[in-house]
């Protein structure tokens, strides 16, 4: 029997890890199944993390030794290469070469998997597959973990984070990018990023563009994009050629919640990720959830602050059990609200922290939180885009909530 | 540029598809020397690697064919075969689906044509046998053909069974040998490849759609064959149960039409449709192609989530100007097993034994007195029961180090693929499955290569996709 279980060693794990720690759980696990922790910041050489959280300019991975450090410090266990096969309220099985099969009682469990890129079939891109595919996340590791050079000539689908961090890294290493091509009319990356790794570079971005063939047979030999309307089909007639021997896929990222769907915990089907309520806590009595597991962030402060609560949490529910929900409210995603997390509040609770992302592109707009017909706040923001998180803090509900975007005041 | 001569050999057969290695899976129970030899850097790099995947039951050819003969016989012998060389098979059965009155009486010509073809246990299903049999059918289907003999297969690992068994029992398998030409020879013939010249008494062609390329060779023109291209798009696992047997619509005068099935793996696939191919290289999908293919496959099962498709790919059709399959000893010595498009994949160990048969018959061979009849298949230990699962990793600790995650592939299963022959991404993904899951390879790419890399001593940089040329690092 153990206190807490945290799944998956990364940012989000690390971060609930420290936390529960240090609200009083001294019994914790943490189950990784890469060879050392830190998860995906390991190949994140590049800076800009920790802005928020040290106030400092971070690369990924000093911000995960930072938490590593912590983790070490306070001594909790964690085992690596290990594989979770399933879990199920309050038991964890997982599988590694030193112990072979194990089952593991937990007192609560925080998910805290990460997510994984979208990969080219779920776009149904015509053409060839040739070798010279990747996904952008693949090619970073392949370069930055491995030392390995993916290609000479690269187009760029998609306007991600990370496809506009490899667009810098490619041309820092030599290789030429030739086009960043985004299907939708704005870019689904940090402004910072289109700034910092593609204009400073003058790698063009075609907004509005999508991959509509692949050539080569062995190896990528050359990439179509063309425009697309409203409806997202390209238009005949605007196609451009690049004659490249690679192709990088930076089209979206899915929270990996395989093993919260064979626990039937509940998802929502627009995160990906479990449904959960104001502590964090998903469908599943004592099981947790937090980090890109319970939808993708922007920033990995976010991340470790969003990890932290739910390790605060899981840590009150093993020590005094959480308080009575009494019920729920739920939050619904008004006008230019694509989701909320959470999605549902617990009645006993008196504030509540909501993370959300809106649904196009505003400018001098407000968000605006309301519930039982009464205002509960209103925060201005100068701009407002898909990809970028938004955060605001309420109280004083009186029944079911709404955030939306209000334009034009 | 000179070659290396060997001699000596009794047959060689060209193409390690799944009709090659049928050929040599049989002729390799008789006392004779036996070389394979492929282009390709693996075995199933054809067309066998890109099909339906579907065992039918033989209810389409038209009686009295090869094809409809061999389908028959095919299908009973890897019902037979399917536990003695560990096949990746499963009888899921099938339903040809009617949506009108005319699909009805289509049906019951089909029905007449099956049980001519010998096709055992077919009938006539009503709308709510249908339906509850398969409750996410479109609610416009009026009546079905039930195939219970039909089933799915894993075509690659119906193609590895029989090369592994093969060489076991003596076959040499060449690959990355591709065959130039072929000329007549002292006591047989001379078969000039990229690598070597081998003499032979009888050389087997199984080259696919490069069949004809290969009969000319030696029996001047013939035939000719055409690719056809075929469009499929795979779902994800989660979307496993939406159908438990391969749902057909009812067949046009361009094939079986798009199917809906179940994968032995878990996955659910959608196509193919049939196009002409722009060569006998042509993989390419085309975006009118596949959204004919959803479009089609929504039509049988309307809940289809598109959304949740992993990867689309195309494979090609041996189509031949003849229309049935050709097998046959156009030359003294040299035999056909050509034009081997649907259903070939069903009757490949049917075409084994014809033109293995026509071959040791030729060759006056005789039965070899210890032949090794059971083929072990890689042991996967995320279906062992958790007991014999515990003892693996215990005795083999790789097997506890799962490298694909989508899949639940461990290192230990990624290592036999390889001292089994995968020497690429590929060869190890048709083995066993690393990076055939939901990301495709994302995460497990890299870890793969330098698995392959540590066992096969190629460096990084050389590790293919599928073959030269399709080095992944640059």
């Amino acid at each position: 029997m153990i206190d807490v279980i945290i799944i998956g060693g990364g940012a989000a794990g690390l971060a609930a890890a420290v936390a529960c720690y240090d609200s009083g759980v001294r019994d914790i696990l943490i189950i990784e199944r890469g060879p050392e922790l830190g998860g995906i910041l390991g190949q994140c050489i590049h800076s800009g993390f920790g802005l928020h959280t040290f106030r400092q300019e971070l690369t990924g991975p000093e911000y995960a030794y930072r938490f590593i450090d912590e983790v070490h410090r306070r001594g909790i266990r964690y085992v690596l290469d290990s594989m979770v096969l399933s879990i199920s309220p309050h038991r964890v099985l997982y599988v590694n070469s030193r112990d072979g099969i194990v089952e593991e009682e937990a007192g609560a469990i925080i998910l805290a998997m990460g997510c994984r890129e979208r990969p080219r079939g779920a776009l149904n891109i015509p053409g060839t597959r040739p070798a010279g595919i990747f996904s952008a996340g693949t090619a970073q590791r392949l370069m930055n973990i491995e030392g390995y050079g993916v290609g000479r000539r690269a187009v760029i689908l998609g306007s991600g984070d990370i496809g506009l961090i490899m667009a810098r890294r490619l041309t820092l290493e030599g290789a030429e990018v030739l086009a960043v091509a985004e299907i939708m009319p704005y870019s689904g990356g940090l402004k910072r990023n289109i700034v910092q790794c593609l204009d400073d570079f003058g790698i063009p971005l075609y907004l509005s563009h999508t991959v509509v063939d692949i050539r080569g047979k062995r190896r990528v030999e050359g990439v179509t994009i063309a425009r697309v309307d409203g409806n997202r089909k390209p238009i005949a007639g605007t196609e451009i050629g690049f004659s490249c021997d690679t192709l990088l896929l930076s089209v979206g990222l899915l929270p990996e919640n395989e093993l919260s769907a064979k626990a039937g915990i509940m998802l929502s089907p627009v995160t990906g990720g479990p449904v959960v309520d104001d502590l964090l806590e998903t469908s599943a009595d004592g099981i947790f959830a937090a980090g890109n597991a319970l939808h993708v962030h922007d920033l990995v402060d976010y991340v470790s602050e969003e990890a932290a609560e739910a390790g605060r949490n899981a840590a009150l529910y093993v020590r005094h059990g959480l308080p009575g929900a009494e019920g729920f409210v739920e939050v619904a995603p008004g006008h230019g609200v694509r989701y909320t997390v959470p999605q549902r509040i617990r009645r006993s609770s008196l504030k509540a922290m909501l993370r959300f992302r809106v649904s196009s592109v505003f400018h001098d707009a407000d968000i605006v939180a309301e519930s039982g017909g009464r205002e509960l706040r209103r925060l201005h923001r100068r701009v407002m885009a898909p990809g970028e998180m938004e955060r605001i803090s309420i109280d004083g509900w009186s029944g079911d909530i709404t955030i939306r975007i209000e334009e034009g005041r | 540029m000179d070659r290396e001569r060997l001699s000596g050999y009794d047959a060689v057969i060209i193409g390690g598809g799944c009709v090659g290695t049928a050929i040599a899976w049989y002729l390799s129970r008789y006392d004779i020397r036996i070389c394979l030899v492929e282009k390709e850097s693996d075995i199933s790099e054809g067309t066998t690697k890109a099909n339906s995947g579907i065992v039918h039951a033989g209810y389409d050819p038209l009686p009295g064919s090869l094809k409809a003969t061999l389908n028959v016989r095919g299908n009973s012998l890897i019902h037979q075969l399917a536990q003695q060389l560990s096949l990746d098979f499963r009888p899921n059965g099938a339903l040809v689906i009617a949506f009108s009155a005319e699909d009805v009486r289509t049906l019951e010509g089909l029905l007449e044509r099956g049980r001519r073809n010998g096709v055992p246990g077919i009938s006539i299903l009503s709308r709510s046998e249908v339906l509850s049999r398969e409750p996410n059918l479109s609610p416009g289907v009026q009546a079905a053909l039930f195939l219970p003999t039909s089933g799915i297969i894993c075509p690659f690992s119906l193609a590895y069974a029989f090369a592994e068994n093969a060489r076991d029992n003596g076959t040499e398998i060449r690959l990355r040998e591709e065959v130039l030409s072929i000329q007549a020879a002292e006591g047989g013939f001379d078969v000039r490849t990229s690598r070597a010249v081998i003499r032979t008494r009888c050389v087997v062609n199984a080259a696919g759609l490069y069949a004809d390329e290969v009969h000319a060779m030696a029996a001047g023109p013939g035939f000719s064959i055409t690719p056809r291209r075929g469009e499929y798009v795979l779902l994800d696992k989660s979307e496993a149960g939406i159908v438990g047997s391969t749902i057909f619509q009812v067949p046009t005068a361009a094939g079986k039409g798009v199917l809906v099935t179940p994968t032995v793996h878990g996955n659910i696939m959608c196509g193919p449709d049939n196009i002409a191919a722009g060569g006998k290289d042509d993989l390419s999908t085309v975006g009118q192609g596949l959204a004919y293919v959803m479009a089609s496959a929504a039509r049988s099962v309307p809940s289809l989530d598109f959304r949740k498709v992993i990867t689309s790919f195309a494979g090609l059709r041996a189509h031949p100007d003849s229309g049935d399959f050709i097998i046959g000893m156009p030359v003294p010595g040299f035999i056909d097993a050509a034009g081997i498009e649907s259903p070939g994949l069903s009757a490949s160990p049917a075409i084994g034994e014809m033109a293995g048969s026509m071959a040791a018959e030729y060759l006056g061979a005789r039965r070899r007195r210890h032949v090794i009849e059971e083929r072990k298949g890689i042991v996967r230990p995320a279906s062992l029961p958790m007991e014999e699962r515990r003892r693996l990793i215990a005795s083999d600790p790789l097997y506890g180090n799962i490298i694909c995650r989508c899949e639940e592939v461990s290192e230990g299963e990624i290592v036999e693929a390889i001292r089994r022959g995968a020497a690429t991404l590929d060869g190890v993904k048709r083995r066993v499955r690393a990076g055939m899951g939901r990301c495709q390879s994302g995460f497990c790419m890299p870890r793969v290569m330098e698995i392959l890399s540590r066992e096969t001593g190629i460096p990084m940089e050389d590790i293919c996709r599928n073959g030269e040329g399709s080095e992944v690092i640059i």
